[in-house]
Order: structure tokens, then C-alpha cells, then sequence
């Protein structure tokens, strides 16, 4: 098992460059209207509630969580196809949350998305040329007559007969429809591509044809990935750098080996454990199982303080009462966690009291939160941070 | 009665106008009761079909069934439509993969399952609910005695599938079909819902028949394993055994297209090349030899002329496979699982 060792760092530009994608305090609330002729709105879905991360140029971020977690609606704001309610996207530098309609024409140029379901995205009466060109005639990017040859190269780039292009989306097979659905994304050739499940609704031994072809496309051409899905393996595979979603908050965010090798999060702790896995049944049956409890709750009133509380094996009364903030505990490491630690190595004491100016209840107290918390609160990473395992602030610059 | 399921020769063939599309073409198992079989492929391989033959599903319809299914030494498919009637959601039931298409949303969750057992128990509906409330207990809802009067649409995933599995052995089933019946949920639901099968089956000594496409959920489930490809058996054996010595390139591939959380990440997945061929018109010999990757170390060109036989693999009698390669069991821990 040679997954211990640090991974991919290579392969993600030097610390301190622009990230290409830079979210804080991202928030989606979806109104939930009354019954009858005037439709007052009588609560909202928090869907999206203020979640910060980044994406490097050609980088890969996993976005993980169970249905309802608000993963898909991230990437949607991403894309903008919906209008966030608060919080900022800076792509590039400039902020598109609040961009609005033509506007946003060169926006969809550099972000693209590749769908899940490869049969209700692609219009079963355009051919499967029409389909790739489209992007190319409304973005008048290159001359009609050119647009035949690029759609045949970019079939080609998917692995498709570049014949095949006056074909129809039903003469095709799954796996190949959700190529064409690539070829579709990488025809504006974007800097950003949001995958929201790409590889769900295929079969397993066309699962793995995709992936590999999704990788051979970002070393190609050097494009980001925001990659949005629930098998926590297929995410593992593809993204250098991971973020655990729960109800609407990133509750665990940091590089692949961090949290599958060392998650801090009773949540991810449980994800992870929950997933049937071939290779462990060949070792020696099943391991251990966190179970959890019951189901997600409802994001329309989501629980007090943390938000896993409900579910969480070691919740304690400081859980109700504040929520934990997304601390940052590693070089590229946060959890939101009270009591963050390694599986089987919870501390009995709330790591967070002493940094939020709180008793261990969650009463407040004087002083206030720690100055040192703003280190821990942004979208990126400090070169600063708090070791869980000794209790202090530590300081990155050379000591890692 | 020494086993308590036999399929013999299954064949179910169905006539269309382009040809004859032979989903399931020779199939053969045994279960013993209170154990596990995973039926395992890709789409189109024949699970479900073959599956929904022993319920007899296929009556009415133009599909020609042919062979054996022997449950408790009775043939189902020589049984009429009544006596099937009789058997169905009683001696066999199934769960089913999507449980918000499968539950009528007009009717309670509570109605849905009491009819189960209204067909074949001739009590009255207080006590038909009563049984019903007992068994969603059973499966774990909170609340039954209230949840028992809501709909569909009131439950979540898991709960449906909860009350999927209530309704399915409501009747105490001997044999329990589930087809996919976690591909629809989280990780975490599929674990609980894998959690509670395996509960229920030890408590009523149930034989079932796990469908699904996740070697993962296999792995974890089954004593027995039935690979299958292009409506045919092309491995069969214990689950443990098939895992880690897998001797047909079909479940290698299988095996190696899918990441798992202990490889390298930065390692490449090996997809299995090409898809799965027409049921219509299989190429000759081996259905999987345009896609199989080992080809060439058969001598001749015996994969693309002669269907191989179901034989006993180089590791015993208890494990079978359809291939023509002489020493699989080198060639898969020399080259495909290092």
C-alpha cells in the first residue's frame, strides 16, 4: 500500500500562485413557498450555507456528501446557472456572483459542466455534429465552415469516430453519449470544467473509460476540475484535493492522503467506513462499521451548532450550542469539528473553546474569539494552523 | 430434497423483429437456504431477466422460458398462472432497485404492504395492519404505528427501501430476490440497508439472490458468486474464492476498472476496452473475446470460433469458468492484480 505517502503534489502549481477558482462564504437559499393564491414564503431551503474553497489552474477539487448535501448546488453556482443568495465566486479574479445576464456570455466560455444523466442531456433531436457546434457558432469563435473540422476533432479527443457526427444521441451507448457530453464541455476549450457525477449512471467497466479519459483531458489541456460525486473511491482516484459536504457546510476539506488516510471528522470517518470495498473483503471480510443513525435532516431548519450533531457519535453539549468552525489543522488540512481527531482518537475535551472565547458548554465568555482565528477562517490555506494533537498554534513556514 | 434452489439450463429468449434476443441462454445455480448468491455483470447481461424468470414474471409476456427452476423440488415454470399467484410475494419475493417507481404514490406505504399479506393470509385488515406496523418495525422506521399511514413521498430513499424490504418479507419468504436494491442510495443508506438484509436473513433463514453491478456490495454479501455476461454464466463459485482468484478475464476486468480506497491513487484504472456486444447477434466463440485482452494467449484462434464450456477452474471443482485460457490463475497475479 504505497497510499500512506504524501501524493500528488507535483502535480498542483507552487503555493502562491492565483487559484483559478476562489469561493468564500458561498450561500444558496432556495425559498419554500405557501400553499394557495398568495404564495407568502414561509421558510428556506439552506442548500449552500457558506462555503469557502479553491480550485488551482488545472487542479482538482472533490466534491463529496450525501444526497441532499448541497454538493450539485455548488456546482451550479459555480456555473451560474443559479444566482448565488450571498457570498463571492472569484474565477480568474473577478467576481460572477453577481454578474448578471449578457454578462455572463464570456463566463460559460471558460466554465463548463459535464452532466450526470448522458440521456437527458443531450436533445434527442439535434445531431450529435449540432450538439458539439453549438457552443462554437453561439460564441462565434470560429468561422461556419471550420466548425465541422473542430466538432471531428473533438470527437476524436473522446474517443468517438469522428465519422459518426451527423449521427443521433439514441444511436449511441451510454458511455459514448456521456463523451459526447465531454467533447460538448471541452469545445470552448474552458478553463474550469464542473463534473457533476459524471460517471454515476454508467456501468462499471465503462466507468473506468471515462475517468481515464477525463484525466487524459486535464493533462491535455490543462483544465480545473470541480468533480461532484458520492462514490467516495472514484473521487479518491481523480482529485489530488477533496472537500466533505454535510447539509450545506464543507464540514472536512484537505489534500487526498488527509482525509482518506487521516480524516479528522466523525462524518468522513463514517463515509468512509460505510463504503463496501472488494479489496478489504479479499484481506480478511468486513471491518469495522460506523453507523450512522436515521437520515440527513431537513435543510429547511437544520439543527442548532453543528449541523452533524444529530448523527455523530460523540456529539456533546458544545455541539449544540456553537458551531465548529472550519479550522485549519494541517499544511492543507480544516475540519469543522469540536472534537477533531483520527478515528478511534477523539479528544474528551472540545478542541475549540479556548480559539472561539467559549466555555465548554458553548456559554460565550470574555475575551471574545482568539485573534488567531481569522488565520483559520478564508478560502485557502494558512501558512499557519492549530496542531490538534498539542494544542497550539503552529507556525508551517519551515517546520513541515 | 437436497437443495432448496436449482436452476437448470434457464434459457429466456425474446423474439423481436431484428432476431431473437437470447437474455438469458443457459444459466445454472444452486442456493441453499439462509445463504447468499451475488449475480453480478453489466447491464444487459441477463441478471435481472433470468431473476425475474423465477418469479415468473415473464408469464404473458412474448419471452419463451425454457429449463428447470426447482424450488423445494417443485418446477415453477410448469406451475399454471394460479398456483405461481400463489407463490409469488408467499415462497418467493422480490425487492426492487428504484423503490419510488416500485410504490404506488396514491396508496399509503402502509396499504401497499398490508395487500402483500392480504392475498395470501386470510385475516381481517385490523390485524393485516397490525402485521404491517410489526413489520416496519422490524425494518427499522421510527414511529411505525404512525409512519404506517404515510405515502411514498413522505419517506426518504432509505426509507423507501426500508418499506420495500417490510413489503418483500411481510409473507416470510423462503427466497428473496434483491435487484440492485442499494444502487439508488448514499453510501451510508446502502450500508445500513446491507446491514439490515443480512439481519433479517439470519433471523429467518432466508436464501437470497443479490443482483447488483458493485463488486463491493458482493464482496460483502455473498457466500456465492455468479458472473455473468452476455446472458451466460461465465464464472460461478464461492465469493471468497472468485475475489481473490478470479480466473476469467471478464472478472478481472471487473475487478480492475473499478478504484478502490486502499490502491494508488495516482494509478491508472484499467477500463475494460470496447461494450458489451448485441444480444441480437453475438460474435462466434467466446461473446467476450473482442473485448478480452488475454486473447492471444490461446493458441489458434479457438476464442473467436468455439464457445467455451463452463468447466472447473485450476483450483478445484467448486469453482467454474468459461475460459479457454490454460493457466489463468498465474496469468491474473502475474499481470493483472500486481
Amino acid at each position: 500500500m504505497t497510499a500512506t505517502e504524501p501524493v500528488i503534489s507535483d502535480d498542483k502549481p507552487a503555493q502562491g500562485t492565483e487559484p483559478l477558482l476562489d469561493v468564500r462564504d458561498l450561500k444558496m437559499y432556495f425559498p419554500v413557498k405557501s400553499a394557495g393564491v398568495i404564495r407568502r414564503t414561509v421558510g428556506h431551503v439552506q442548500a449552500v450555507d457558506g462555503i469557502n474553497f479553491q480550485v488551482a489552474p488545472g487542479g482538482a477539487l472533490g466534491l463529496v456528501g450525501e444526497s441532499g448535501c448541497g454538493k450539485s448546488t455548488t456546482g451550479r453556482l459555480i456555473t451560474r446557472l443559479y444566482k448565488p443568495t450571498g457570498g463571492s465566486i472569484h474565477f480568474e479574479g473577478q467576481d460572477i456572483a453577481k454578474i448578471r445576464g449578457s454578462n455572463l456570455k464570456p463566463l460559460r466560455r471558460d466554465v463548463q459542466m459535464i452532466f450526470q444523466d448522458p440521456y437527458s442531456s443531450l436533445n434527442p433531436r439535434h445531431t450529435v455534429g449540432s450538439i458539439i457546434g453549438a457552443p462554437l457558432a453561439i460564441h462565434n469563435v470560429v468561422p461556419k465552415k471550420q466548425i465541422l473540422p473542430r466538432v471531428q476533432e473533438l470527437l476524436e479527443i473522446v474517443g468517438l469516430n469522428p465519422e459518426h457526427y451527423n449521427r443521433y444521441p439514441h444511436e449511441f451507448s451510454g458511455g459514448q453519449r456521456q463523451r459526447i457530453g465531454i467533447a460538448r464541455a471541452l469545445t470552448l476549450r474552458p478553463k474550469l470544467l464542473v463534473a457533476d457525477e459524471p460517471v454515476s449512471a454508467l456501468d462499471v467497466s465503462i466507468q473506468a473509460q471515462v475517468v481515464n479519459l477525463l484525466h487524459e483531458i486535464q493533462d491535455e489541456f490543462n483544465v480545473a476540475f470541480l468533480f461532484i460525486a458520492h462514490d467516495l473511491a472514484v473521487v479518491r482516484h481523480f482529485c489530488p484535493e477533496v472537500a466533505v459536504m454535510y447539509l450545506g457546510k464543507i464540514v472536512e476539506i484537505g489534500e487526498r492522503d488527509r482525509i482518506y488516510e487521516h480524516a479528522h471528522h466523525p462524518y468522513t470517518q463514517a463515509l468512509l467506513s460505510a463504503v463496501p470495498d472488494v479489496k478489504q473483503a479479499q484481506i480478511g471480510g468486513r471491518r469495522e462499521r460506523i453507523r450512522l443513525q436515521g437520515d440527513v435532516p431537513s435543510p429547511i431548519d437544520p439543527p442548532s451548532g453543528c449541523r452533524f450533531r444529530t448523527r455523530c457519535p460523540i456529539a456533546q453539549d458544545i455541539c449544540a450550542a456553537v458551531e465548529p468552525p472550519l479550522l485549519q489543522i494541517g499544511k492543507r488540512h480544516k475540519v469543522a469539528c469540536h472534537f477533531a481527531g483520527e478515528i478511534g482518537r477523539h479528544p474528551a475535551e472540545p478542541l475549540t473553546p479556548s480559539l472561539m472565547g467559549v466555555d465548554h458548554k458553548g456559554e460565550q465568555v470574555g475575551g471574545g474569539a482568539h485573534p488567531e482565528l481569522d488565520l483559520v477562517t478564508g478560502s485557502g490555506y494558512a501558512d499557519k494552523w492549530y496542531d490538534v494533537d498539542n494544542r497550539r498554534m503552529v507556525d508551517g513556514g519551515g517546520s513541515v | 430434497m437436497d437443495k432448496f434452489l436449482v436452476v437448470d439450463d434457464l434459457k429466456v429468449h425474446f423474439p423481436t423483429v431484428d432476431g431473437v434476443v437470447k437474455a438469458t441462454d443457459g444459466l445454472s445455480f444452486e442456493l441453499e437456504r439462509g445463504k447468499t448468491l451475488g449475480i453480478v455483470g453489466e447491464s444487459g447481461s441477463g441478471k435481472s431477466v433470468s431473476s425475474s424468470a423465477i418469479l415468473g414474471l415473464h408469464r404473458g409476456t412474448n419471452a419463451q422460458v425454457s429449463g428447470r427452476i426447482l424450488l423445494e423440488d417443485v418446477d415453477l415454470l410448469t406451475l399454471t398462472n394460479e398456483e405461481m399467484r400463489q407463490r409469488r410475494g408467499r415462497d418467493v419475493s422480490m425487492i426492487f432497485q428504484d423503490p419510488l417507481s416500485a410504490l404506488h404514490p396514491y396508496y399509503t406505504v402502509g396499504n401497499q404492504i398490508a395487500e402483500a399479506y392480504l392475498v395470501h393470509h386470510n385475516v381481517s385488515k385490523k390485524a393485516a395492519r397490525k402485521r404491517v406496523v410489526e413489520m416496519l418495525d422490524l425494518v427499522g422506521i421510527p414511529q411505525p404505528d404512525r409512519r404506517v399511514d404515510d405515502y411514498p413521498h413522505q419517506f426518504s430513499g432509505g426509507m423507501r427501501q426500508r418499506a420495500m424490504i417490510a413489503m418483500a418479507l411481510i409473507n416470510d419468504p423462503t427466497l428473496v430476490i434483491a435487484d440492485e436494491p442499494t444502487t439508488a442510495l448514499d453510501v451510508t443508506v446502502q450500508a445500513q440497508i446491507l446491514d439490515l438484509l443480512q439481519t433479517l436473513q439470519r433471523e429467518f433463514n432466508t436464501a437470497v439472490i443479490i443482483i447488483t453491478h458493485d463488486l463491493g456490495v458482493v464482496a460483502e454479501m455473498a457466500d456465492d458468486v455468479l458472473v455473468m455476461y452476455a446472458g451466460r454464466a461465465v464464472e460461478y463459485g464461492a465469493a471468497k474464492e472468485i475475489l481473490t482468484h478470479p480466473e476469467m478475464p471478464y472478472t478481472w476486468g471487473l475487478l480492475s476498472s473499478v478504484p478502490d480506497l486502499m490502491a494508488d491513487p495516482t494509478e491508472k484504472l484499467v477500463p475494460i476496452p470496447g461494450a458489451p456486444p448485441s444480444l441480437v447477434n453475438l460474435p462466434p466463440g467466446c461473446p467476450f473475446s473482442p473485448r478480452c485482452r488475454h486473447k492471444d494467449k490461446v493458441p489458434g484462434d479457438l476464442c473467436t470460433t468455439a464457445l467455451p464450456e463452463l468447466t472447473p477452474g485450476t483450483r478445484g471443482e467448486g469453482h467454474l469458468k468459461r475460459c479457454h485460457l490454460a493457466n489463468p490463475d498465474e496469468i491474473y497475479h502475474e499481470e493483472v492484480a500486481s
